[in-house]
């Protein structure tokens, strides 16, 4: 007791001697702004359906997207079913292609970003800025549900005549639209339309995170004080803000073809026999515009995921992480580069192909920013108090796979490469890598990590540890035989392989689906966990994992509406003090004013 | 508190741990921009919306150069509507003068008067598309009219998803039920989106006139 006074003396003495007219050291200028007036719900409703509570909305964000994704999961052992056992006839071909468009337009769009931006994002900003809610409340719940209408239109494809669309993800026209593609009719319709709401439905949200992390943090939180989870979703709001309109305007556009026969992308065809009505349109505009938006979806996915990885490893290795200015950096231009790279996924269609070598350029640069986020982790790492909770574990798997993912991109992102890889399992094996595999690895992380917040209980954690080892490995013995299957050329969206005199990778296919059922089947655990936590967890204590954050420092956990109590919390630093020397606590969260923690010294970093 | 004035560069440049920094930080208050909400809020919004329009002008500049296009005519219609469009934002602009100065019975008369006037343009525009539709021109027939049908709509809409805005100010103002700063910012935000229909507007009639 006397120590800490004795601190507090020397910290005045100290200050007073550099400057005589400084106010006492933890005087903060009272707010000059009002406080937002909080919604208060009146009927059960607006309480439980119709919340305008960002927590609230978050997690029905995520319940939404989670059990969409389930959906997307079933139609992925499905084909893998089918390619395994090609004799069952499981699927045919027409329901093949559905099932490959419908699951990568459903954990792409429907799932991930949902879940990151809607769930994680609504969630954790108001939490993490230290605000009592979004800034647009009423707008936030409007998000929420035209999402749901967007869901359910997906949903509703899948049951009318003819069927999902069958395009593959990416909706190519002209085959999109034309006689052949199975669901040319009622499918394609349903989803552009459904993308559009989307679209929409994302705009509303994205106002309220962009706007929310701008103005509306609590006193004493600048910028460069957030947590990189809240810059993640920030810059990836941004981006999202800037390329959804091109999806936007290339459905649109598309819808129009698909229903009022005008030839925006249909170019003169014959189908069947005849010549169709349109004639002069480009497909190829449609690429570019798909791909606009395409590519920055990547980073939309994988920048929250890149800062959600930087405070789970920070916490739980309990140390300050390594060079915080260059990961928001490197966010930032990631975040820019994203928008130069689009063309990379076009090489082999017909563009000129010294065209290529532009965008094969900005592709090996993007690798610098993102190559400086994995090194700043692995020193984040290094000679860390590392605590191998079930969080850190998803957080190293993610780093693994990440990388791995990642460098086959450099590959890929050549054009000479790129042309005979291109179509073969080896891009199936990247992709899923880099925005499958990592990103869920680092959604399972999060989860762990955040639960008691969110419910107030304690997920199990020895469930945690088998569900993550039977994950993490089950992933890599499905993905890493795809890349070899992919250097002998096995192209991808065949619905049927058998036995050739070129190449035969059937048995390998029968050991992929295996390794899929069992990642199928892990997920059971997970699940199982969540509900039986949900009822009988143990009770977290509060601020389980001694985190800095500001989510962790509300008067109640888990968080109650208006998220303070009486007084909005203010921040007296970042978020990263771990193992201060000189500190007293081995953690000094952001709200702790400095006469508390007078002797702490400021490492460098 | 005092807002120093600061590039981009130099706030990424902060270094939050150091102490001299710190003491900088804790007196902040927690706002980067000295805007409101509302405000940025448009400001996105048009951001947003500007992105849209240039993606279906590109896309525009793109079709244009294939040898199908037919160019349609321009009805004079088309004119009276640029024109109703101009005098919208005129009395807008009038409108917000008034507001700030809480002039109230002008205010009320201004906002009746461009409620009214947006309802012509919409309804104007719906008579062009009937005119032309008369004379043979369908959105099927020749993509140049497709992208007619395809901007006029959209550019309706946005007008439509304004005119939601103005009725409930409208109406607000009318119960008298508001804050004068509030109504006055109200006003404002709303006739800056005005302005920037009418933007969009020549933007989009010049590039349909030109080519």
């Amino acid at each position: 007791m006397s120590d800490e006074h004795d601190y507090k003396l020397e910290a005045k003495a100290d200050i007073s001697a550099s400057e005589a007219s400084f106010p006492p050291i933890d005087y903060v200028p009272p707010a000059e702004r009002p406080e937002q007036e909080l919604y208060h719900s009146k009927s059960w409703w607006t309480t439980y359906v119709f919340s305008q509570d960002a927590k609230y909305i978050g997690v029905q964000y995520a319940c939404v997207a989670t059990s969409i994704a389930l959906v997307g999961l079933f139609l992925s052992l499905t084909m893998r079913l089918q390619l395994a056992f090609p004799e069952l006839g499981i699927l045919s071909a027409p329901a093949y292609y559905q099932a490959i468009t419908m699951h990568g337009m459903i954990m792409v769009v429907y799932f991930l970003t949902a879940l990151f931006l809607g769930g994680f994002g609504n969630f954790l900003i108001p939490l993490m800025c230290g605000a009592r809610d979004m800034v647009f409340p009423y707008v936030n719940m409007l998000s929420f549900w035209v999402f749901v209408l967007a869901v359910l239109l997906l949903v509703i494809s899948f049951f009318v005549p003819g069927g999902p669309t069958g395009a593959g993800w990416t909706l190519y026209p002209p085959q999109a639209i034309t006689v052949g593609t199975p669901g040319n009719l009622w499918g394609i319709v349903l989803m552009l339309v459904s993308l559009v709401f989307f679209v929409i439905g994302f705009t509303m949200g994205g106002l309220n995170y962009v706007i929310t992390v701008l103005q509306a943090r609590a006193r004493g939180m600048t910028l460069m004080r957030l947590p990189l989870t809240v810059w993640g979703i920030f810059v990836a709001t941004i981006l999202a803000l800037l390329a959804f309109p091109a999806l936007l305007v290339g459905g649109i556009m598309l819808l129009l073809d698909a229903v009022l026969g005008t030839s925006f992308f249909m170019p003169t065809s014959v189908s069947m026999g005849e010549l169709l009505a349109t004639e002069g349109g480009s497909p190829i505009l449609f690429q570019h515009l798909f791909w606009f938006f395409g590519h920055p979806e990547v980073y939309i996915v994988a920048l929250p995921a890149f800062g959600i990885v930087s405070d789970l490893i920070s916490v739980h290795a309990r140390k300050n992480i390594f060079g915080y200015r260059m990961m928001v950096w490197a966010l930032v231009i990631i975040g820019a580069l994203s928008f130069i790279v689009w063309a990379h996924h076009m090489y082999v269609a017909g563009m000129n192909p010294w065209f290529g070598y532009f965008f094969a350029t900005t592709t090996l640069i993007i690798a610098v920013p993102t190559a400086i986020k994995v090194y700043n982790w692995v020193l984040t790492l290094w000679r860390g108090n590392i605590h191998l909770t079930v969080p850190m574990l998803f957080t190293l798997g993610f780093i693994i796979t990440f990388l791995n993912g990642g460098l086959t991109g450099l590959f890929l992102g050549n054009v000479t490469i790129d042309v005979p890889l291109s179509d073969t399992y080896f891009v199936v094996a990247h992709f899923h890598m880099v925005m499958g595999i990592a990103p869920i690895l680092v959604v399972f992380g999060a989860v762990y990590h955040w639960f008691p917040l969110v419910t107030g209980r304690m997920l199990d954690q020895g469930l945690g540890k088998i569900h993550f080892w039977l994950t993490f490995v089950g992933a890599y013995m499905i993905y890493a035989p795809m890349y070899y299957q992919g250097f002998l050329g096995v192209p991808r969206r065949y619905f049927e392989m058998y036995e050739s005199s070129y190449v035969s990778t059937i048995g390998l296919n029968v050991f992929i689906t295996l390794s899929a059922l069992v990642v199928g089947l892990a997920q059971i655990i997970f699940f199982y966990n969540v509900i039986r936590s949900v009822l009988k967890g143990k009770k977290a204590e509060k601020n389980p994992w001694k985190a800095n954050s500001l989510e962790w420092q509300t008067p109640k956990m888990p968080p109650e509406h208006g998220n303070w109590g009486e007084k909005l919390p203010t921040v007296y630093r970042w978020p990263y003090d771990f193992s201060v020397p000189g500190a007293d606590k081995e953690y000094i969260p952001q709200n702790v004013p400095p006469s508390e923690v007078a002797g702490a010294k400021v490492e460098k970093t | 508190m005092k807002k120093k004035e600061e590039t981009i560069f130099q706030l990424l440049s902060q270094k939050p741990w150091e102490s001299s920094q710190a003491k900088l930080d804790n007196d902040h208050d927690g706002k980067t921009l000295n805007l409101s909400r509302e405000k940025i809020g448009v400001r996105t919004v048009i951001v947003v919306s500007t992105i849209i329009f240039s993606f279906f002008i590109v896309a525009y500049a793109d079709r244009l150069l294939i040898h199908d296009w037919k160019s349609m005519p321009e009805p004079w219609l088309l004119w009276v509507n640029t024109s109703v469009l101009m005098i919208t934002s005129y009395f807008f602009h009038k409108t917000k003068i008034a507001s700030d100065r809480s002039e109230n019975e002008k205010v009320k008369n201004g906002l009746f008067i461009v409620g009214f006037l947006s309802f012509v343009f919409i309804i104007g525009q719906l008579l062009a598309w009937y005119q032309l539709l008369n004379l043979g021109y369908f959105a099927s027939s020749n993509i140049a009219n497709a992208f007619f049908y395809l901007l006029t709509t959209l550019h309706g809409l946005h007008m439509l998803g304004g005119l939601i805005f103005w009725g409930l100010t409208t109406s607000k103002f009318l119960k008298g039920n508001y804050r004068i700063s509030r109504m006055q910012r109200t006003i404002e935000l709303c006739a800056i989106y005005w302005h920037f229909l009418l933007i969009v507007w020549f933007v989009l009639f010049g590039l349909m006139l030109f080519t």
